[in-house]
C-alpha cells in the first residue's frame, strides 16, 4: 500500500499521457470527470470510505422521521405502518440478535448499510432528496430505536458511523471464494 | 409496368374483401368436396402488421408468486411466476419471463438515449458509455437461465408454475463484463465489483471478481429484441448460474472495489450458516417434469411423452434421469438439443401409463458430477431426525415428485 502510494503520482502522469491516444483497446466510451464519479458514487463500504462530510443525532432524527414522511409509511414508531417494520420485535434481549428479525437497523452487520440504503432508497417516492446531515440523523434515530446506540445526542459522522458495533457484526456467514467449475459446496454431493 | 402491377394488386385486394365477406357464414355447404377453411379470420390492421400478437385462444399468463400481490399497495412489483406448464422448448417468451425484484420495485421507464453506464473504482481508466457505444463493443449471444432464490416448492403448491415458475431462460446478447473490465484496466487488490441499478432503491449486489471476469454479461437484448423493461431495459447484468438477485437490472454503474460491500441486496441474502450461504450462491443441479405436472389430467392409459427442463448453476447438464415408480428405478431421459452452460435444457422420456397410481420424478446430474437430491437425501445428509421437517438449505434444488392418481389427475406429492 505504501509503495503503491509512492508510485501513484507516476502512474497518474503516465495515465494522463496515455489518455491522449486512448488507453483502451477499443477506444469506445469517454472518461468521466471526477465530479461525475463523485455524483454517481453512492455505494458506501463497510469501512465508510465514501461517507460524505456531515453529522447528525438521533434526537434530530426523531423529528426528521416525521417531517420527511417516513412515519407515514413505516408508522409513527416505525412499527405499525404498511411499509416494513423498522424496529426489532419486542422479545427482550436475545443471545442471538438474529432472532430480532430481518430488520435492517438491527440485523445489518454494519451501520454503513443502513446509511447507504436510506440515502439511496428512502423516502420512497422522493429517494435521493435527503442531505447527508439528514441521513446521519435518521440513521442515528433508527439505531437508537433498536438500542444499538443508547445516547440520542451521540454525533454520527463519517468517523463515528463506521465504528458503531452492530450486534451482528461478527455473526454472519461469508460466501465461499468462488472459482469457475467448482461444486457449490465442498464435500456436498448435491 | 408499375401501374399495371398496382392495378392488379388493387383488384385482388378488393376481390379478397368481397370474397372474405361472402365466405363467412356461407361456407357451411360447399359444392365441391374441399375441406372448409377456417371459421373466421383475424382482421388485418396496421397494428397487427407492425407488431404481431398471439392467438386469442392462447391465454397463458404469469401469476403473482409467494402470496404477495404485484403490484402491491405501494405499486411495487415483487415476484411474478412464469407459466412453465404452457412452455414449449427452452426459450421463455420475453412477455412471460418470470420477474423478481428485491422486496419490490417500480418499473423504470428509461430512455436509452439518455442511459449511461459508468465503470469506475479500482481501475486505471474509469469509463462512461452510452448504449450505442456499448453496442459497438464485441458482443456475445448466449443462452442462460435466471432463477430467483424464492423458487422454493412446498406441499401446498398445486402447479409447476407455483413450484418452479420463478426461473426462465432466454437467449441473451450483450458485452462480456470481462471486456469492459479489461478496457477499464483492473487494479491490483480489486477483488469485487458492485453492480448497481437505477430503480428507486438503486439495487446493488457485490459480485466476486473471479465471476465478473469469467462469464458475466451486460445484456441489451434478449430473445432477439431489446431486453424488456421488466428484465432491465435498456441494460441488465447477467451472472450465469448465480441466484437471481445478482442479475442487476436497469444497470447503470459498475464499481470495482477491494472488499465485499454489504449492500442492501447482500445484506438481504445473509444467513448465519456457512453451508446455507454457499448453497444460496451458485445454483445447484435442478430439474422438473413439466409434462405431466400438477393440475394436469391424463385422458387415459397409453403413451405419454414425459418432458421437462433441467439446469445447473455449475455448468452444463450432463444427464437427466426419470423415475415413474417414485424413485425405485431410474431411466436415462433423452436430452433434446445441445446442453449449454447455465441454461435450461430440455429432456424427454417415452412412457406408457398402465392406469395405476404412480409417481413421476426427474433428477439432473451436471457436468461437475453434482446430483439433484430428493428431500429425503437432503434430510439424511444434514442428519435431520426422522419426523422433523426437512429444511432445504440455500437454493431449493430438491427433486419434484408428481403423483398420478388412478383417475389420471396429477398432484404435487411433496410431503
Ligand atoms: C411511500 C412510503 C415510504 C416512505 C415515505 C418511506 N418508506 Fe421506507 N420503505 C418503504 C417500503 C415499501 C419499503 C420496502 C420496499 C423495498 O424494500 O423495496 C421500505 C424500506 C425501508 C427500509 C428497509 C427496511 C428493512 O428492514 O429492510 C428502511 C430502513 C426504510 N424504509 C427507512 C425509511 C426512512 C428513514 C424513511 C424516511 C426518510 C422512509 N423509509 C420513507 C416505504 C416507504
Amino acid at each position: 500500500m505504501r509503495l503503491f502510494n509512492l508510485l501513484l503520482p507516476v502512474v497518474m502522469l503516465l495515465g494522463i499521457a496515455a489518455h491522449a491516444q486512448s488507453p483502451t483497446k477499443y477506444g469506445v466510451g469517454r472518461t468521466p470527470s471526477a465530479e461525475e464519479i463523485t455524483a454517481w458514487d453512492i455505494a458506501i463500504a463497510p469501512t465508510g470510505d465514501e461517507l460524505p462530510a456531515g453529522s447528525g443525532t438521533a434526537d434530530l432524527g426523531a423529528q426528521l422521521f416525521l417531517e420527511k414522511g417516513c412515519a407515514g409509511c413505516h408508522g409513527t414508531n416505525g412499527t405499525d405502518g404498511l411499509a416494513p417494520r423498522l424496529v426489532k420485535r419486542d422479545v427482550g434481549i436475545l443471545e442471538n440478535p438474529w432472532g430480532y428479525g430481518r430488520i435492517l437497523p438491527i440485523r445489518s452487520p454494519y451501520a454503513t448499510t443502513v446509511w447507504d440504503y436510506i440515502n439511496r432508497g428512502m423516502p420512497l417516492g422522493a429517494e435521493g432528496t435527503l442531505s447527508p446531515d439528514e441521513v446521519y440523523s435518521i440513521t442515528a434515530y433508527l439505531l437508537y430505536l433498536n438500542d444499538v446506540i443508547t445516547d440520542d445526542q451521540m454525533v454520527l459522522n463519517q468517523d463515528t458511523l463506521p465504528k458503531i458495533k452492530m450486534p451482528n457484526q461478527d455473526n454472519w456467514a461469508q460466501v465461499p471464494d468462488w472459482f469457475p467449475n467448482q461444486p457449490r459446496l465442498q464435500d456436498y454431493p448435491f | 409496368m408499375g401501374s399495371k402491377k398496382q392495378n392488379r394488386r388493387e383488384f385482388l385486394k378488393q376481390g379478397a374483401a368481397i370474397a372474405g365477406g361472402a365466405a363467412i357464414g356461407a361456407a357451411s355447404k360447399s359444392a365441391s368436396a374441399q375441406l372448409e377453411g377456417p371459421e373466421r379470420y383475424i382482421h388485418g390492421s396496421d397494428d397487427m402488421v407492425a407488431y404481431g400478437s398471439r392467438s386469442r385462444f392462447v391465454t397463458s399468463e404469469r401469476i403473482p408468486h409467494g402470496g404477495r400481490h404485484s403490484p402491491d399497495t405501494f405499486g411495487l412489483d415483487f415476484h411474478i411466476a412464469t407459466p412453465l406448464q404452457d412452455q414449449y422448448g427452452v426459450i421463455t417468451p420475453s412477455s412471460l419471463f418470470y420477474m423478481g425484484t428485491t422486496r419490490g420495485s417500480y418499473l423504470p421507464d428509461i430512455d436509452p438515449e439518455k442511459h449511461r453506464l459508468m465503470i469506475h473504482g479500482l481501475v486505471d481508466n474509469p469509463l462512461l458509455f452510452t448504449m450505442d457505444e456499448l453496442k459497438r463493443l464485441p458482443s456475445v449471444t448466449r443462452m442462460h437461465f435466471v432463477e430467483c432464490a424464492g423458487n422454493r416448492a412446498n406441499s401446498r403448491m398445486t402447479s409447476v408454475q407455483e413450484t418452479h415458475g420463478m426461473t426462465s431462460n432466454a437467449e441473451w446478447t450483450g458485452v462480456l463484463l470481462s471486456t469492459l473490465l479489461e478496457e477499464a484496466g483492473v487494479k491490483e487488490g480489486a477483488e469485487w465489483i458492485v453492480a448497481e441499478g437505477i430503480e428507486e432503491v438503486k439495487g446493488a449486489s457485490s459480485i466476486p471478481m473471479t465471476k465478473a471476469m469469467d462469464d458475466c454479461l451486460l445484456c441489451y437484448a434478449m430473445n432477439g429484441e431489446p431486453v424488456r423493461p421488466q428484465q432491465g431495459f435498456p441494460l441488465r447484468l447477467l451472472v450465469p448460474g448465480f441466484e437471481g438477485i445478482f442479475n442487476v437490472k436497469w444497470l447503470r454503474r459498475i464499481k470495482v472495489v477491494d472488499q465485499y460491500y454489504m449492500t442492501y441486496n447482500d445484506y438481504g441474502h445473509l444467513t448465519q450458516d456457512p453451508a446455507t450461504a454457499a448453497l444460496g450462491y451458485q445454483i445447484g443441479p435442478k430439474s422438473v417434469i413439466v409434462h405431466p405436472s400438477g393440475g394436469m389430467q391424463l385422458p387415459g392409459t397409453g403413451y405419454y411423452q414425459v418432458s421437462g427442463l433441467a439446469w445447473s448453476g455449475g455448468g452444463k447438464v450432463d444427464r437427466v434421469e426419470v423415475t415413474t415408480d417414485g424413485g425405485q428405478t431410474w431411466f436415462d431421459a433423452e436430452i433434446r438439443g445441445e446442453p449449454q452452460a447455465m441454461a435450461h435444457t430440455l429432456f424427454a422420456f417415452d412412457w406408457e401409463w398402465d392406469g395405476s397410481e404412480c409417481e413421476l420424478q426427474s433428477r439432473c446430474i451436471d457436468e461437475l458430477g453434482q446430483v439433484q437430491p430428493s428431500r429425503q437425501e437432503i434430510g439424511e445428509f444434514w442428519n435431520t431426525p426422522p419426523g422433523e421437517r426437512i429444511r432445504v438449505r440455500g437454493q431449493d434444488n430438491s427433486i419434484q415428485p408428481w403423483r398420478i392418481h388412478a383417475d389420471g389427475s396429477v398432484h404435487n406429492a411433496i410431503i
